[in-house]
């Protein structure tokens, strides 16, 4: 199977996520200003700072030809998955529910924490077993997601946290430990913290694979 | 009128004499534009007027250098065809007038160095200097250097994966903050920096040009710092990490299609110094036409031109045919670029306004032909600091170490490095706090067994040590570089250097930095390890005093094996616990006299550099074999604090050690300093083969939840780690934030 | 062409932690009675017509779910 991994000015983590993605199977880069998605069967929106995080963190990324078509893409049912400010620009871009605050602490936070699996009978989590937790690291200054009350409540009952922070790990002050949601058709999904960086031995923890295996595990796809 | 309007040359910071030099190479009267050149060109911080003649001891030769000292940045050979180009340079006035914009510009600037050799950057580390934390102002500039540091290194998605932090009195009114970068390049990418080819374009590209910094670095580093230095805020440059970013892909990519004949970063005193080395360098001549230089300020005269710091900019030259493609790939890379000279053969640096020439000087006298002046050291006949003040609550043997781990100086640094992105590249094989050294894995070469090699990289410095003994104290800061190198399995490839010192015209600091620099030769020499490219910033003193002298090192090396990196922490209960040397604590100088308040020491006690570059080496290769489940050598707080630091690693493991025999000499033995100390842990097989190569005792066992030191009649100091950790864990946090 | 502002600010009952951190900022300076601080941003703009100004906001200037703003002329 193929990835397709965006790469706008100013994104850091889109190497690092067609590494990952390479793990499991072939991954090409797609430029901001093209809109051929190359054919990929799977979408990631890496981490970083597009456009400088200029206005607002994913503010003006999302706007780039490229995310027409990743628009197009998830509204005919194709996985994407965000990373970070990935998950910043498919907020921005309407395509999952809430927005990223600046954390609390108003400082920027890279440490290695715990999360917790939600749902494993999705897209991006059947690989992990339930009730499993997965040592994957977070890197941010603005990852504090956030729904107004109503919002936040039909996120919920509709199970789309797919991910929280272990107790006593929230590194943000995320409303209700949220370190990921899916949209409501379960085919998008965006977190903060990076399973790109938790896929290699020689570098920590490689739990992050299982994000991306359960990926390839779902679009049915073998190793390349 | 005043003489300073008799003599605007006086304003700039020229000696009469040195105008004088000026007058007789012109020929004539230097003009404006021209006297702002030479002012900034014949600056302390752009011609090293104190201390280069010094710098002419250091070894600058080694089996795998291939860039060496006078280009944007040295270059080491690691294997597999590859190179790593690395520096460290001092960003220190300018932080201390605004440390976020001079911190973080002092990041963009040593990554343009690493990058304008054709290295992509793959690390940044820092080596950070304040005065006391109960000062509110240090605690402003730690937290305002620190963000801006984050904020360039995070941005542009360069990981920061080390560093090191001290609080000490004399830097209260001059900080520290030296900037490392590394870079990985192929051999025969690595470019340099002469102009060639006259006939040649001179293309200048990333951002606009403004008034930023006019007079900035240069002006600041060549003075001390005064009452009313708000005044110079408006000279800080101010950096934009994403303009950088697009800079730096720009870059890599115009060297990647072999574009360019040369490339340079522009840097303090801007246009001026980057085209006069450029032109220097290749033995030419540059004309550069003001008029074509792309402004973000309407109206600026030729002189603010040419001595603009505004960040984010690169200077290369292109053979003509080429122009075309370039101007291409900048445009890629929204990135402006404008051809804005030619490269002749005249040997001179013209600058042209509207066709016009409003300066016209000989390279020669702007670079090479500035003035150096000989030091007139002299030893002060007594220690010039005062002793540091008494912190230190009691004196019961029980108190000292968990007061030790809490001290600012030992604390543990999460705060800190939790602001930085060390991860971002995949490379990071070891993390603040894992192991002695950061480690990073090489590109694969794709060998057939899958082991992938890896660098390693410490930057260490000392300031009261070298205060008390300014030989002495430089050569264990190299060694101690050197030292967390081997503890990872590393053997170290070169160094580079940031000598902090005080105002060199007068005969005290003279002779501090005249022995610093022979230490430091002497070190280089005993380890063979070459310096490769360095730094020195002069002039850090206020109406106080002068700063400590302050060498800063910065080190790479190189390990096979990148599984087999070493760790600081003790990992398994039952593994035994050596102590490796020759090693003999000492307290004066030490971090426990500073918390007693004691006076500095006017001397440190010798030891033998051949001696301990065995044991370093024999350390090294137990490493790499895979022998030892951990290595930590020994530093601030003595080996106490070390073994409680190998302890409280990862999720903590205890240990129980024998300190029988110490008698009265305890607290010395607990807590006393020195190079040369390493506390290992391991099989005893494996422990004892080293005892046959260097001296080595066993001290004891790994395990359970406390470090107990059984001493004489049957008496233990025993701490919990949890004691511990939260006093380790406590001492920065309390006073900035966790 | 008209000088325009926008002036976006988080929307009321937000977690505002960079007004949290001045508001608790200024009494350790010695500035007291000072209360319900809040940081947000500054959009200064030259525009033909006015009356867009609105759209540009919802459509880019301004996130809806987590921002209020006030247009004014400047």
């Amino acid at each position: 199977m193929k990835f397709g991994v965006l790469r706008f000015p100013g994104s850091c983590d889109e190497v690092d996520a067609q590494l990952a993605c390479e793990r499991v199977g072939e991954a090409v880069i797609l430029w901001h200003g093209d809109t051929d998605l190359q054919g990929v069967d799977a979408i990631v929106v890496p981490g970083g700072f597009s456009y400088g995080d200029y206005l607002r963190v994913g503010a003006i990324a999302r706007f780039a030809p490229m995310m027409e078509s990743v628009i197009a893409f998830a509204r005919e049912g194709g996985i994407v998955l965000g990373i970070c400010n990935g998950f910043q620009v498919l907020c921005e871009a309407g395509l999952l529910p809430g927005a990223l605050l600046p954390n609390q602490s108003l400082r920027f936070v890279c440490r290695q924490v715990d999360l917790v699996v939600e749902d494993t009978r999705t897209p991006f989590t059947n690989a992990c077993e339930p009730g499993a937790t997965l040592s994957i690291p977070v890197k941010h200054t603005t990852g504090c997601w956030y729904a107004p009350a109503e919002l936040h409540e039909r996120v919920e009952a509709g199970g789309q946290v797919l991910m929280r922070y272990a107790p006593g790990q929230n590194p943000n002050g995320s409303l209700a430990d949220v370190a990921g949601v899916r949209n409501e058709a379960g085919n998008v999904f965006g977190l903060m913290p990076h399973p790109e960086h938790a896929v290699d031995p020689l570098t920590g923890s490689v739990d992050g694979l299982t994000l991306f295996a359960s990926i390839r595990e779902h679009l049915g796809a073998h190793v390349g | 009128m005043s003489a300073e309007a008799a003599a605007p040359h006086r304003a700039l910071g020229l000696t009469d004499a040195e105008y004088e030099l000026i007058v007789e190479q012109l020929g004539r009267e230097p003009n404006e534009v021209e006297l702002a050149m030479f002012s900034l060109m014949w600056s302390e911080h752009c011609a090293y007027k104190h201390s280069k003649k010094l710098l002419g001891q250091l070894p600058t030769e080694g089996p795998h250098l291939l860039m060496g000292p006078g280009e944007n940045a040295g270059a080491v050979d690691v294997g597999g065809g590859l190179a790593i180009a690395f520096k460290v340079e001092s960003h220190n006035h300018p932080s201390a007038v605004e440390p976020f914009q001079g911190a973080a510009t002092g990041v963009g600037g040593i990554l343009r160095d690493v990058f304008a050799v054709g290295a992509r950057p793959i690390a940044v580390l820092d080596s950070l200097r304040f005065g006391e934390l109960d000062s509110a102002r240090s605690r402003y500039l730690l937290e305002r250097a620190v963000a801006g540091i984050g904020h360039y290194g995070n941005s542009i998605g360069v990981p920061t994966i080390g560093g090191e932090i001290y609080f000490e009195g004399p830097y209260e009114q001059n900080c520290l903050i030296n900037a490392m970068a590394l870079g990985v390049a192929e051999h025969d990418r690595l470019i340099r920096s002469a102009a060639n080819g006259p006939g040649n374009v001179l293309v200048l590209f990333g951002a606009l040009t403004g008034r930023d910094g006019i007079g900035g670095a240069s002006v600041l580093a060549s003075a001390e710092l005064a009452e009313g230095d708000a005044d110079k805020r408006p000279t800080v440059q101010i950096g934009d990490p994403f303009a950088e970013k697009k800079l730096l892909e720009c870059s890599l990519e115009l060297l990647d299609r072999s574009l360019l004949a040369s490339l340079q970063d522009l840097g303090a005193a801007g246009l001026t110094s980057s085209s006069a080395e450029m032109a220097s360098k290749g033995g030419l001549g540059l004309d550069i036409h003001v008029d074509r230089v792309p402004l973000r300020e309407p109206g600026m005269e030729p002189f603010e031109v040419m001595v603009s710091e505004s960040q984010e900019r690169m200077l290369c030259v292109v053979e003509p045919r080429l122009l075309d493609e370039v101007l291409a790939v900048c445009a890629k890379w929204e990135t402006t670029a404008t051809a804005i000279g030619e490269v002749t053969d005249s040997g001179r640096l013209r600058v042209l306004s509207d066709g016009e020439v409003v300066g016209d000087m000989p390279v020669p006298a702007l670079v090479d032909d500035s003035p150096l002046y000989d030091l007139a050291p002299a030893k002060p006949s007594a220690q010039i600091y005062p002793a540091p003040p008494r912190t230190l609550e009691s004196e019961d043997p029980r108190e000292l170490l968990p007061a030790l781990l809490a001290s600012a100086n030992v604390a543990s640094r999460r705060p800190v490095f939790e602001q930085y992105d060390c991860l971002v590249q995949s490379r990071t094989v070891r993390r603040p706090d894992e192991a002695d050294a950061a480690v990073l894995l090489l590109p694969s070469t794709g060998s057939a067994d899958g082991v992938r090699g890896a660098i390693a990289v410490s930057i260490d410095g000392s300031g009261r040590r070298v205060a008390c003994d300014p030989y002495r104290g430089t050569v264990e800061a190299v060694l101690e570089c050197a030292a967390n190198l081997a503890c990872v399995g590393a053997e170290p490839l070169g160094l580079t250097n940031c000598l902090n010192f005080g105002n060199p015209e007068k005969p005290h600091i003279a002779w501090q930095l005249t022995e610093s620099v022979r230490g430091m030769a002497d070190a280089c020499r005993a380890l063979d390890v070459p310096v490769v490219g360095g730094n020195v910033s002069l002039y850090n003193e206020g109406p106080d005093g002068p700063i400590y002298p302050t060498p800063v090192v910065g080190m790479v090396g190189r390990l096979p094996d990148a599984a087999r990196a070493g760790r600081l922490g003790f990992a398994r209960a039952g593994d035994a616990v050596a102590f490796a040397g020759p090693f003999e604590p000492s307290l004066p100088g030490s971090e426990l006299a500073k918390l007693r308040g004691e006076p500095l020491p006017d001397a440190l006690p010798g030891f033998d550099p051949a001696a301990l570059r065995t044991t370093l080496e024999v350390v090294r290769d137990a490493v790499r074999g895979g022998e030892l489940r951990s290595a930590h050598d020994v530093a601030e707080g003595g080996i106490a604090v070390a073994l409680a630091e190998c302890c409280l690693a990862g999720d903590g493991l205890g240990a129980r050690i024998d300190f029988r025999g110490a008698g009265e000499r305890l607290v010395e033995q607990l807590f006393g300093e020195g190079p040369g100390g390493f506390v290992l842990s391991g099989s005893r097989p494996a422990l004892a083969a080293i005892a046959r190569q260097v001296p080595l005792t066993f001290i004891g066992e790994v395990g359970g939840d406390a470090l107990a030191l059984q001493l004489d009649d049957g008496a233990e100091l025993a701490w919990s780690l949890e004691q511990l950790r939260a006093a380790r864990d406590g001492g920065l946090a309390e006073r900035i934030g966790p | 062409m008209t000088r325009m502002r926008v002036l976006v600010r988080p929307k009321a009952g937000i977690l505002d932690p960079q007004g949290q951190a001045v508001e608790r900022a200024l009494p350790a300076l010695g500035f007291d009675g000072v209360d319900h601080v809040h940081v947000g941003r500054l959009i200064e703009l030259d525009v033909a017509d006015p009356s867009r100004l609105a759209e540009m906001c919802e459509a880019l200037l301004v996130n809806p779910l987590i921002e209020d703003y006030e247009i004014v002329e400047s």
